[in-house]
């Protein structure tokens, strides 16, 4: 099965007068991993709740599945499993337990729910601790168990908020290779939201950034690059030399040459143009040590992004 | 616009894990130790009293709940006072606890409707108060039996059961009421102390302040509708209304819970007891207001969590 899974269509938030998220739209296909981004208070959270029927829609459409999340919120609930950001367990329960009462709530048999539960619990690696009191847990082992959660629940759909927030790098990489799992060997469609980017970047398909309740970039991450920061392609030069500068302002392709510390320059060029550096470099009789590109990264979409709109902003304010 | 499936899916697996927490919690076993050690001391005391003092008595038995010494009050009193306690205790942190544990949002991504968790959560603190309710009413007959050495009669155990019953809709009262606190206020001591605070001024303070309400609102120096509008309002009170039905059913010789009129005695033997359907036609406002008022307090207590956002 593929096509769209998630729809939303000017999905809009308002309450105490405040109007959240202005009208949204998107759509995540059956299969992928979709990041939601944004600096905090974007409307992310609110976009999630409303898509799984747990906030009012005050207006546009969602569809989850096919399925209307504010008139069938249980035949949504039932498919889709969700991880709150700073998710909570019963902290006087052990694992198992907590585990044991969501299986009962989605009304599994107790043979299957026991099955089930010690599967989920080995595939987040938290097997062993089946029996500990949650209140034991670190947060990445919390995090972990909400998505044992979401594997009892053979979710279609996973929604992740904030999945990585607070969690130290290893626990990271961790989380996130559980995520990519999700979707390569269960085949599950993955909507995270986050504001780490660097982390997201390296799991989205694609990605959604969020400010002050709108969409403002939908794509994949090389799209957005070439949409935000034009040229898309940072290449890094460490060279001895005079004049080299100049000589690789020539290099067809680059717009801007500008200088990144001693002995180094950065060329913004809008494609990969390493060799003709590396080249342009020898050929000025200069010494090579260091040659790089980046890729656009999400970090750089993402401040450069807010930077311009805030540079209009202000350039309104002062007209 | 209707929703699909039914809004009690979940209800029961949502009320046996409130009611397995309930029975597990160091704070409901210390408040029922309590009203155990209350119950056998308060027992004790009155069965003194009733060898002491009792000559003969048509419902000797019924006067275990309601007999006192000094300086201990009766069972009935101190139940009273101790089961708006027991009630808060178990309902204070109700919601609010799972929006502080962070819980409430995954346990309502599950295909439950809001419904199921509030009214589990009501019934299992219902069932918790019914429990102890009932094995402590075991208790004090029990302790009864062997103190007094008399068996209550056919229409004693229904006078004391129907005081049971009447105990559990009480509770239920406080219950919806901290219940409703709990989903009103986000942090769990506030909602603890407003409930408290209106228990206290419900209990101690409201019923000598209704007179002076009634005074000073009342157009009219008219004795009678002073001391009726008095009673009206001292009956805004749970802890009044339990006492006025606990006061019909348990001591048969009640006549009236309002002021009586010499009209009305005119034929009457003073101090005969009234049959049971008497006693209870007396009591039946009373015991309607204690059931409506636990349904009223729920429904508030609805309305605003189906309104509530989730997120914190």
């Amino acid at each position: 099965m593929s096509g769209n899974v998630i729809e939303a269509q000017n999905l809009t938030k308002r309450y105490d007068g405040a109007t959240v998220v202005k009208g949204v739209s998107f759509a995540v296909e059956q299969g992928e991993i979709f990041g939601l981004l944004g600096p905090n208070g974007a409307g992310k959270t609110t976009t999630i709740l409303m898509l799984l029927g747990l906030s009012d829609i005050s207006d546009g459409t969602a569809r989850v599945l096919g399925h209307d999340p504010e008139r069938e919120p249980l035949a949504v609930k039932r498919r889709v499993g969700y991880l709150p950001d700073q998710v909570g367990f019963y902290d006087n329960l052990s694992a198992a337990d907590n585990l044991r009462y969501i299986g009962r709530l989605i009304g599994l048999e107790a043979e299957e729910r026991e099955d089930k539960i010690a599967a989920s619990l080995a595939h987040v690696g938290l097997a062993e601790v089946a029996d500990h009191r949650v209140h034991t847990f670190s947060r990445g082992m919390r995090q972990r168990l909400g998505l044992a959660e979401i594997l009892l629940k053979d979710a279609e759909i996973a929604i992740l908020d904030e999945p990585t927030s607070g969690l130290d790098p290893h626990a990271t990489l961790e989380l996130l290779d559980i995520i990519r799992d999700l979707k390569h060997k269960r085949g599950v469609t993955v909507l995270l939201s986050s504001h780490l980017l660097d982390r997201v970047q390296s799991v989205c398909d694609r990605v959604a950034l969020f400010s002050a309740g709108n969409i403002v970039l939908l794509g994949t991450v090389a799209e957005l690059g070439r949409q935000v920061l034009g040229g898309g392609f940072n290449v890094e030069v460490e060279a001895i030399g005079t004049g080299l500068a100049e000589r690789l302002r020539t290099i067809p392709g680059v717009g801007k040459v500008e200088a990144a510390g001693p002995n180094r320059v950065r060329l913004l060029a809008d494609r990969d143009v390493r060799s003709e550096a590396a080249a342009a470099v020898v050929a000025a009789g200069g010494k090579l040590l260091r040659l790089s590109v980046e890729e656009p990264s999400l970090e750089a979409i993402y401040t450069n992004y807010f930077h311009i709109a805030a540079h209009q902003d202000g350039g309104r304010y002062a007209a | 616009m209707r929703r699909e499936g039914s809004a009690l899916h979940g209800l029961g697996v949502v009320t046996l894990k409130e009611l397995a927490d309930h029975f597990t919690s160091a704070r409901v076993i210390v408040l029922q130790m309590l009203v155990v050690l209350i119950a056998v001391a308060t027992i004790y005391v009155a069965t003194e009293q009733i060898k002491d003092t009792t000559a003969e008595d048509q419902f000797l038995f019924l006067k275990l709940f309601t007999t006192s010494r000094e300086p201990l009050p009766s069972f009935v009193a101190f139940l009273s006072f101790l089961v708006p306690l027991i009630a808060i205790g178990l309902g204070f942190d109700a919601v609010n606890g799972e929006h502080n544990r962070r819980t409430l949002s995954r346990i309502l991504a599950q295909p439950i409707y809001r419904d199921a968790l509030l009214f589990g959560k009501f019934l299992a603190g219902v069932y918790t108060l019914a429990i102890s309710l009932i094995v402590l009413w075991l208790l004090v007959i029990g302790l009864g039996l062997i103190r007094l050495g008399i068996p209550p009669n056919t229409e004693e155990m229904a006078r004391a059961l129907i005081f049971l019953l009447v105990s559990i809709a009480y509770a239920g009262v406080w219950l919806a009421l901290a219940l409703l606190f709990s989903i009103i206020f986000r942090s769990a001591a506030t909602a603890a102390l407003v409930t408290l605070g209106l228990w206290l001024f419900l209990s101690l303070i409201w019923p000598t302040l209704a007179p002076l309400v009634a005074v000073s609102l009342a157009p009219t120096t008219d004795e009678e509708t002073l001391i009726l509008a008095a009673q009206y309002l001292s009956r805004l009170s749970p802890g009044t209304m339990f006492g006025e039905v606990v006061l019909a059913i348990l001591n048969p010789s009640t006549r009236s819970l309002g002021p009586i009129y010499l009209s009305q005695l005119q034929g009457a033997v003073m101090g005969a007891p009234l049959p049971l359907t008497e006693s209870l036609m007396i009591a039946w406002p009373q015991i309607v207001g204690l059931i409506a008022g636990s349904i009223l307090l729920f429904v508030v207590g609805y309305v605003v969590f189906q309104r509530q956002e989730v997120r914190a």
